[in-house]
This record gives C-alpha cells, structure tokens and sequence, in this order.
C-alpha cells in the first residue's frame, strides 16, 4: 500500500520539482484568469464602460476555446507521480477535450445571452461579480473531466458548483432568486458532503485517490472491507447523480431555473449537466470498471426514472403559468438528463472496453447535440423574456407573425430536442442512444425511453405548434440586440449544419473515446 | 422501354427525393422578380404546382428509362457512405416493387397542388401550406426509395410533422384532437419499429436492406427475427393501418382537408405496406411465418369490421359524414393488402401491390370527389344530404355523379377496373398460401374475406344510391357541375383505373420478378 505522500516522499530524492505541461491546462486555467482579471478589472472601470467587462470575458472564453486546439494533436498528460509516469492527475485526452469543448462552448453561449440581459437588468446586477462567478465557474466545469484522481475532481466539482450557487442568487433583493439559491446550496452541500464521505471509504479501502489505481486495486481489496467499499461507491454516485439532475435528486431543478436569471438557467442547464456526466463517467467506467454490476443496473434504473420524472413533470405544466416556458425547460432538461445517463449504463453491460468506450461516446456525443439546441431554445426564451417577462408558453403564440426567423430556429430545437425531422441531428442523436441500449441487451431501458420519446414530443410539439398559431392582438416587433443574435445564429447554424452532416458528433459514437 | 445512361437515372432519382426539399425552403422565399404572379398566394400555389409537376416529369422519365426487362434489379441506384458512425448510408434505388408506388405519389401529389391552385383549403397562408406539401412528398417519395433501415425511419418520421401541420391548420372541426391522435399513435408505433430496426441492424451489422435481403445472415436467429418482425411490425400496422391499431384514421381523414385526405389515403397508407414487403418478408421471413396467421386474422377482421362501419355509416339517419365512410372502407381495402401478404406467397404479394396502387388511385379520388362535394353543399354528411329521397346528384350535376358512381363501382372491385385484381389476387394467394402456413386457416380467411367483398360491394351501392338518385328539387340550390380544373386533376385517376383494370399486366410484370426475389431470399 503506497499512497500519494508516501510516492512523493520517496521520489523526492530524484526530483521534487515537476515539469507542467502549461498547454496542456491552458483552457480552464485562461478562463479562470480572465476571471480574475476581470473581477479586479471591475474597481477601475466606470459604469458606462461596464459592457466591456462581458465582451472581454466573451473574448477570454474564445481564446480558451481555442486553446484547446493545439491539443487535438495527441494525448498529453501532466501532474504526474514523479516515480510513474502513467499516473497522472490532469490528462487531455479525446474525452477531455470533446467535455472541454462542450462546456466552454457552453459558457459561451451562456455569456452571450448574459449580455442582453446584464444591459437589460440596468445595474440591478453586479456586472463584475457576474462574470468573474461564470468564468470561474466554467473554469471549474473544464477542468473536470481532465481530473484523473479523486481529490482534483472534488475541487473541480467544487469550483464548478460554488459560483454557480452565487449565480443562482444574484439578483439582489429578489426573493425568488435567494430562495432559489439558498434550496440549490443546500442540496448541492448534502450531495458532496455524501460523495466525499464516499470518496473517503473508498480511499480507505484501496489506499489511492487516483481514478486508474483505483481501478486496479479495488479488485484486491480485503474480504473484510468489501461492505465499505460498496457503500463507498454508491455514496460516490450519489452525490454526482445529483449535479446531472437525476431522479430522485432533481426537486431543486425547477425552482432553480424559475428563480436564475434566465442565462444562468441556461448555463446550469447545460454545463452544470455536462459536470455531473463527466464526473460520472470517470468514476463508473475508469475508477470502478469491476464494479459495473453495482452502478450498471443502478445507474440503468436511475436513468428510467429520470426520464421518466422528467418528461411526466414537462407534461404537467400548464401554458398559462407564470414562467411556465422556463418550468417546461428545465423539467425536458431533466427528461434528457434520462437519454444521457442510458448510454453510461449500457456502459456496464459491455463485453470489452472497446464496447464501453463507443455507449459513453454516444453519451457524449448526445450531450453535445443536446447543448446545442438548448441553449438555441434558451437564447429564444431570453429574446421573449424581453418583452413578455412572465415568460408563459402560451406568450409564445404567433411568435411566427412577430418574428419568423427566431420562431423558425425555436421550433427546429424543440424538434430537435423531441428527435424528429426536420432536427435530424435530434433523431440520429437518439438513434445513438437507442443503439448503446439495444447493443447492451437493455431492451426494457429501451423500450421506456421509447415511450418516452413519445410523451416529450406531445409537450414539445404542442409549443412548436403554439408558436404557428394567429397571434393575440398585434405582433410586437422587437430588435434583438447583437450578442443575442449571435448566440441565435451560431446554435442555429450548428443545428442545422449537424443536421446535414451528424457524423460530426456521431463519430464520438463509433469510435469511442477515453 | 428507352434508354437512359445510368448516371442520368441517379440522378433523376436523387432529384425526386430532394427537388421537393429544395422547393419547399424556396417557398418559404420570397418570391422572385419576374415570378410574382398576380398575388404572392398564387405565385406559391404555382411554385408548388411547377415543383410537383417538374418531380412527376422526373418520375415518368424514371418509369420510361427504367430496364423493365430486369424489374427485379435494383436500378438508378446511388450508394454514399452519410454517418459512418452508425452505418448509415445514402443508398437509393429503384426496383418493379418501389416504382409504382413512386410514381403514384409523384402523380397524387401533383394533382393535389394543381387542385389547391384553383381551390386553396380555407385556413391560414398559402406559403406554409405549399411547403408542407412538399416536404411531405418528398418524405412519401424518399420512403419508397431509400435502401437503408435507418433512412427508412427517417423518411418515415419525416411525413408526420407536415402532415399534422396540414391536418391541424388547414382541417375541418375537431382537426386539433385528430391531429394529435394522427402523430402520437404513428410515432408510437415508428419508436417501436426503430427497436426491432435497431436490433436487425446491430446484430447483422449492416443497416444496408440490399445486403439484408440477399447476403445470408445466420446472426438473425429465429428468436431476434421474431421480436424484431413484432415491434417492426407493430410500427408498420399501426400505419397501414391493421385493425385494432386502425382508430386514428377516421379521425385524421374527417379532419383533414381534401388534399389531406388524398394524400393520407392514396400514399401515406401505403408507407406501411411497402414496409412490410420490403423489410419484413425478405429480412425477417422466420419472424413473419410466425406471426402470418395472426396478421391474416387481424386483416381479415378489419375487411369485416371496416365494411360493417360503413354499412352502418350509410344506414339513413345514422347520421354518417362521407368522408370517415371512406376512411372505414380504407380499413376494409388495407386489409385485403395485409391479407395479400400474410399469404407470404408470390400471388397473395403481388395481390398486395397491386392493391396499393389500385386503392391509391381509386381512394384518391373518391376523397377528391367528397372534397368538391362539400366546398359545393358545406356538408359531408349522408343524411343531410340525401334527406328523404336521396341527393340525386345525377339529376342536379350528372357528370359529377357519374364520377362518383364511377369511383365507388371502382372501389366495390368491379371487374375490368383497378380494385378487382388486386383483391381477387390476394384472395387466390390465401387459397394457396406458403407451404409452411397453415392451410385450412387460410381458406378460412378467405372466406371471410370474400363474404367482405360482398359487404363492401353492399354499402357502396347504398351510397350511390342515396348520393346520386333520387328525386331532384325543383327549387333547390343549383349544383356545380364538374369544372375544367377538376376535370385535369380527376382525369388522370379514371384514366389509370381503367388502364390498370384492363392491362393488369403492365403493373404485375414489374412486380411479379422482383416479388419472386425477395420471397426466394434474394436470389432466384
């Protein structure tokens, strides 16, 4: 048994100076220090000029973007055991990159549609604070699923949260919004405190924190202490069940998004899932592989529920209700969650590694269709929100007549979200998923997700068909202002392009990753 | 008959599965300068008419080129690889099994945008409308064409929102309820059928229904084949539609507007069918010898119960609308198409087949004929408009009872017109069924099913009767007679009814080869 202090302690005599691979965690570390510099940037800046903060923070989470492509050249790894190479804690790997890809391009998004609304807010948010909580916060969700050990995943899981929990309850003086908050803190808390009481058990068993020790030793771990394991592994579940929204750990999901300002919702609709995958994903199939009879059944019922829950809470809602479109969204983002987590279940069932790798890049490859299209919806419901700020399904009606263009972009992700043509990509993204859960032999799974392809698309189509409908009264035209038609037009053209041409993603689904 | 080099036929072929696409993003355009036409509603009526008619020309040019003396091989046929990821190719083609049935949709679909330029459905902007049509055309056409299991299904799910579009923005009353019952029930089913697709396609590890059909494929033992053919088969019936998956169709045709209806009975219809023969008999034959029998009862009960709904539809005071009469005998006529197949021989197929194309033409335009029967007396219902004596439409527009009259003789299977083959081979085909079904339930199904032949023949003379004799009134309302707009979009139906009637051969010359393939397993 050699742990992490004891490797160091006898490799300090080589070398106790490590060499860090700084292009290699260049994307989370440059949005974290533009946040940074933009939170210091705030004390010198004059109100008037306060939009530049978010443009900057626009530009840091580009520039982060691209830093990501010198990597796509190869494996690379960094903070590794000086005594074993292969043990490393951050490694940018196809996984990573697709996941850092996914989430920085969400943050993206996310900020161009905060832009609207900080300007439209009129100083009731701290613009400083604002960005510097969302960059660090993407800075967090990026550096996940390059961790490779337990403890950096906790932090990263942490960074990732905390801010966002600011986030939530920004809106000063807003009841809603510190409820919102403080529901949001207080069952994220009860959910890490439990994980790491997991990670705990499990680091007492096997005597590791990194995932691929983890993997290795946990087969050899004494008689006396498999109960500990056990429980170990399912409370390190639990607490990353939690942050994808999963059933039954989802009730704060609603009050959440009603209660954020609307692009935080979107955020946390898309990264705050693509954490909680990610996390997932490294604990299941690179920590506990000989575990899949554990979590593989777990996570497959999980997934049922989840889905099902979700779908029946979208149906539920009723169009009139205030802030019904924001409910309706964030109950169909726990309803995905579902479709995602399928895929990592199959990822049990799997003959080989090979197997395993191809269900979790449908998963991934279904999150990055997903993110796409619903922050495309959410940018729509920002633009709404503008104009009718209750932001009822039913204030959808005759968006067409007002303004086709977005009403015609809203109705394609919603039909991509319900997988049917013409949201091509909607429909292979799912054909993916159905695929993993046909190939893992869960043909029950399979069958419940079918039907609840079904009742999504009801609630789905009838906004898609609401949006169509004569208006009530005159339509407003409204301008939509430049960060908002960017965010439009780049969901919109990536919707349509994937459409086009799906093997884009897809091919995360045939060749695997990790 | 002539020829045409072959990477003409590709394209051509490629150009009837896009062209509507393309046309229907162009409708959605403004209009051009030069084509603006005397409103922008008739410029996009027009543009529909001038994109359906430049499809059909591209179809007929398919039919003449095509190399009617290998009917059983696949022609014009494009293979590119689309999503490597899931196996997914774009491979088109055409055999003497795929050709009729795209060659009546690009006809239907034509005469339904000649139509609606002259008698647009009452409801919101043109342009929508001309749009969905066309995207729904080419959804119908590039079903018939695709020779890969998951651009099936996306060709499959491709019709259903234009089409619940057109059912809920352009129908009658009650068109929402019937709308949503329309794409729920079929998009049940098509989940259901993506499962079984999925697990043919995982488990012979090719997607590819060429390769299916005729390569050998021991991975599909009898038990994937048979869950695979139930929930495929499910998705397929619940289409056709098979009684007791059949309910959403009254609905969705009494709500529909005429074009609507046309197109949901002359071609959508027939989506289903074309997959039972194109998928399930070839890739699954263990699968559907087991469920044979069940599927010839299911069809035989839905001859006898759709036959009997309209019986009592047509009853006097029953209070019957026209068009769910039509939409009942579509229940009747579909399940002779399923009892044609469940025969799994080559009579009972080519019965089927036949029958499609037979009930495409005929249905078509009877829905026409009950379309411009309500735009000229508001009503579709029988009692209001026979009241005591009858309608006596021969007295008030006898050309447009003559058509009428013509459609349901058609349409009772009177021999020398398109319905009599096509029945009277599925009803042969049952008397001879595959050797290792059993016989004896077979002649039994057939019974049954001729005595529905009567049944049919029954409701439909009592229909003529009430809707095209009687006395007429003397101080009624005067009653349009046939106009020349109708008359181009009717003309080519009656025409095809009767060629098809007297020269069967000409359609089962093409599908008799390519029949006899796929049954012998691809290779004869």
């Amino acid at each position: 048994m050699s742990s992490p202090a004891q490797h160091l302690a006898a490799s300090a005599a080589e070398s106790v100076v490590q060499s860090v691979d700084w292009l290699a965690i260049a994307p989370p570390t440059i949005a974290a220090v533009v946040g940074l510099g933009v939170l210091v940037a705030d004390l010198f800046v004059g109100d008037a000029r306060k939009t530049l903060l978010g443009w900057v923070s626009v530009a840091g989470l580009a520039v982060s973007l691209l830093a990501l492509l010198p990597l796509l050249d190869g494996d690379r790894a960094t903070f590794c055991l000086t005594g074993e190479p292969g043990v490393c804690s951050y490694t940018a790997d196809r996984f990573t990159l697709v996941v850092q890809f996914l989430v920085l391009g969400g943050a993206l998004l996310a900020a161009l549609l905060s832009m609207t609304a900080l300007k439209d807010a009129k100083k009731d948010l701290p613009e400083g604070e604002f960005w510097f909580l969302l960059l660090s916060s993407a800075a967090g969700a990026a550096l996940l699923p390059a961790s490779r050990d337990l403890a950096t995943l906790v932090v990263a899981l942490e960074v990732a949260s905390l801010p966002a929990f600011a986030l939530v309850g920004i809106r000063h003086g807003d009841k809603r919004s510190s409820e919102a908050a403080l529901k949001f803190f207080l069952s994220s808390v009860t959910a890490t405190a439990v994980s790491l009481l997991g990670i705990s058990f499990i680091y007492a068993t096997t005597g590791t924190l990194y995932l691929t020790e983890i993997a290795d030793r946990i087969q050899n771990v004494d008689g006396q202490l498999h109960t500990v394991t056990q429980a170990g592994v399912v409370l390190t579940l639990i607490g990353f069940a939690f942050k994808t929204a999963a059933v039954p750990f989802h009730f704060w999901v609603p009050d959440t998004y009603v209660g954020a300002p609307l692009p935080v919702a979107a955020y946390l609709s898309v990264v705050g899932k693509a954490v909680g995958f990610s996390g997932l994903i490294l604990i299941t199939v690179v920590a506990l592989p000989s575990y899949a009879d554990v979590w593989g059944p777990a996570l497959a019922a999980l997934a049922a529920l989840t889905m099902t829950v979700g779908n029946v809470g979208a149906l539920r809602q009723r169009s009139t209700r205030a802030y019904s479109a924001v409910r309706l969204l964030a109950w169909s983002s726990v309803g995905q969650a579902g479709y995602l987590l399928v895929p990592i279940a199959a990822a049990a069932y799997a003959d080989n590694t090979d197997d395993a790798e191809k269900a979790i890049g449908s998963t991934v490859a279904y999150a990055l269709m997903y993110a796409a299209v619903n922050l495309g919806a959410f940018a729509v419901a920002a633009l709404v929100s503008r104009t009718k700020p209750l932001n009822r399904v039913s204030d959808y009606r005759g968006l067409y007549a007002s303004s086709p263009l977005s009403a015609l972009l809203l109705a394609f992700f919603l039909l991509c979200l319900a997988g049917l043509p013409p949201g091509i990509i909607g429909l292979f993204a799912k054909v993916t998923v159905f695929s993993a859960a046909v190939d893992a032999g869960l043909g029950w799974l399979a069958v419940v997700m079918a039907v609840n392809v079904v009742i999504a698309l009801f609630y789905y189509l009838q906004w898609t068909a609401l949006l169509f409908r004569a208006p009530e009264g005159e339509p407003e035209q409204h301008r939509v202002p430049a960060p908002l038609t960017a965010a439009l037009a780049l969901t919109g053209i990536v919707g349509i392009a994937l459409s086009g041409a799906p093997q884009l993603i897809l091919r995360f689904a045939g060749i695997g990753l990790l | 008959m002539i020829d045409i080099n072959e990477s003409v036929m590709q394209f051509l072929l490629a150009f009837v599965v896009v062209g509507p696409l393309i046309g229907a993003a162009a409708a959605l355009l403004p209009a051009p300068p030069g084509l603006k036409g005397k409103s922008p509603e008739q410029a996009v009526l027009r543009h529909g008419m001038t994109v359906t008619g430049a499809v059909l020309i591209a179809a007929i040019v398919l039919a003449l080129g095509f190399d009617h003396d290998q009917p059983s091989k696949m022609q014009a046929s494009t293979d590119i690889s689309w999503i490597p990821a899931l196996d997914v190719r774009i491979h088109l083609g055409i055999d003497g099994i795929s050709l009729p049935l795209l060659v009546l949709t690009a006809l239907l679909t034509f005469l339904c945008a000649l139509y609606s330029y002259f008698k647009m459905p009452a409801g919101p902007s043109p342009k929508a409308f001309v749009a969905l049509l066309l995207v729904l055309e080419s959804g119908t056409l590039a079903t018939f064409a695709v020779l890969d299991l998951l651009l099936f299904f996306l060709a499959f799910e491709m019709v259903l929102i234009p089409m619940y579009f057109l059912i809920a923005r352009w129908g009658g009353e009650q068109r929402t309820q019937a709308a949503w019952k329309f794409i729920l029930y079929t998009l049940l089913g098509s989940v259901v059928m993506l499962l079984g697709l999925l697990l043919i396609g995982l488990r012979a590890g090719t997607f590819d229904i060429v390769a299916l059909t005729t390569d050998n494929h021991p991975e599909l033992t009898t038990s994937v084949q048979v869950i695979a053919a139930l929930s495929i088969g499910v998705g397929l019936a619940v289409k056709t539609p098979m009684w007791p998956l059949h309910s959403w169709l009254p609905d969705a045709h009494t709500a529909a507007p005429t074009v609507g209806s046309v197109l949901l009975a002359g071609v959508l219809l027939k989506m289903g069918t074309y997959g039972f023969v194109r998928i399930l008999l070839p890739i699954t034959p263990d699968g559907m010898r087991t469920f044979a029998p069940y599927l010839a009862a299911f069809a035989v009960v839905g001859i006898i119960y759709g036959s009997l709904a309209c019986l009592a539809l047509a009853k006097q005071g029953a209070k019957g609308d026209l068009k769910r009469l039509i939409a009942y005998s579509s229940v009747g006529h579909m399940g002779f198409v399923l009892l044609g197949i469940a025969t799994m021989t080559p009579t009972g197929v080519n019965g089927a087949l036949f029958a499609n194309i037979s009930h495409g033409l005929i249905t078509g335009l009877l829905f026409f004929l009950v379309g411009a029967l309500k735009d000229r007396t508001g009503t579709t219902d029988l009692d209001t408009l026979a009241q005591q004596t009858g309608a006596a439409l021969y007295g008030r527009a006898p050309r447009f009872g003559g058509l009428l009259a013509f459609a349901a003789v058609a349409s009772l299977g009177l021999p020398g017109l398109a319905g009599f083959w096509g029945e009277m081979l599925a009803l042969f085909g049952a008397f001879r069924p595959a050797e290792d079904l059993s016989r004896p339930a077979f002649l039994t199904f057939m019974t049954i099913a001729a005595f529905g032949t009567l049944l049919t023949a029954a409701y439909l003379l009592i229909v003529v009767r009430r809707v095209c004799m009687g006395a007429a009134p003397k101080d009624g309302p005067p009653l349009a007679d046939v106009q020349t707009y109708e008359f181009a979009a009717w003309t080519p139906l009656v025409a095809l009814t009767v060629l098809a009637g007297l020269w069967p051969a000409a359609l089962l010359g093409l599908s008799d080869p390519a029949v006899q393939q796929l049954l012998a397993g691809g290779n004869r």
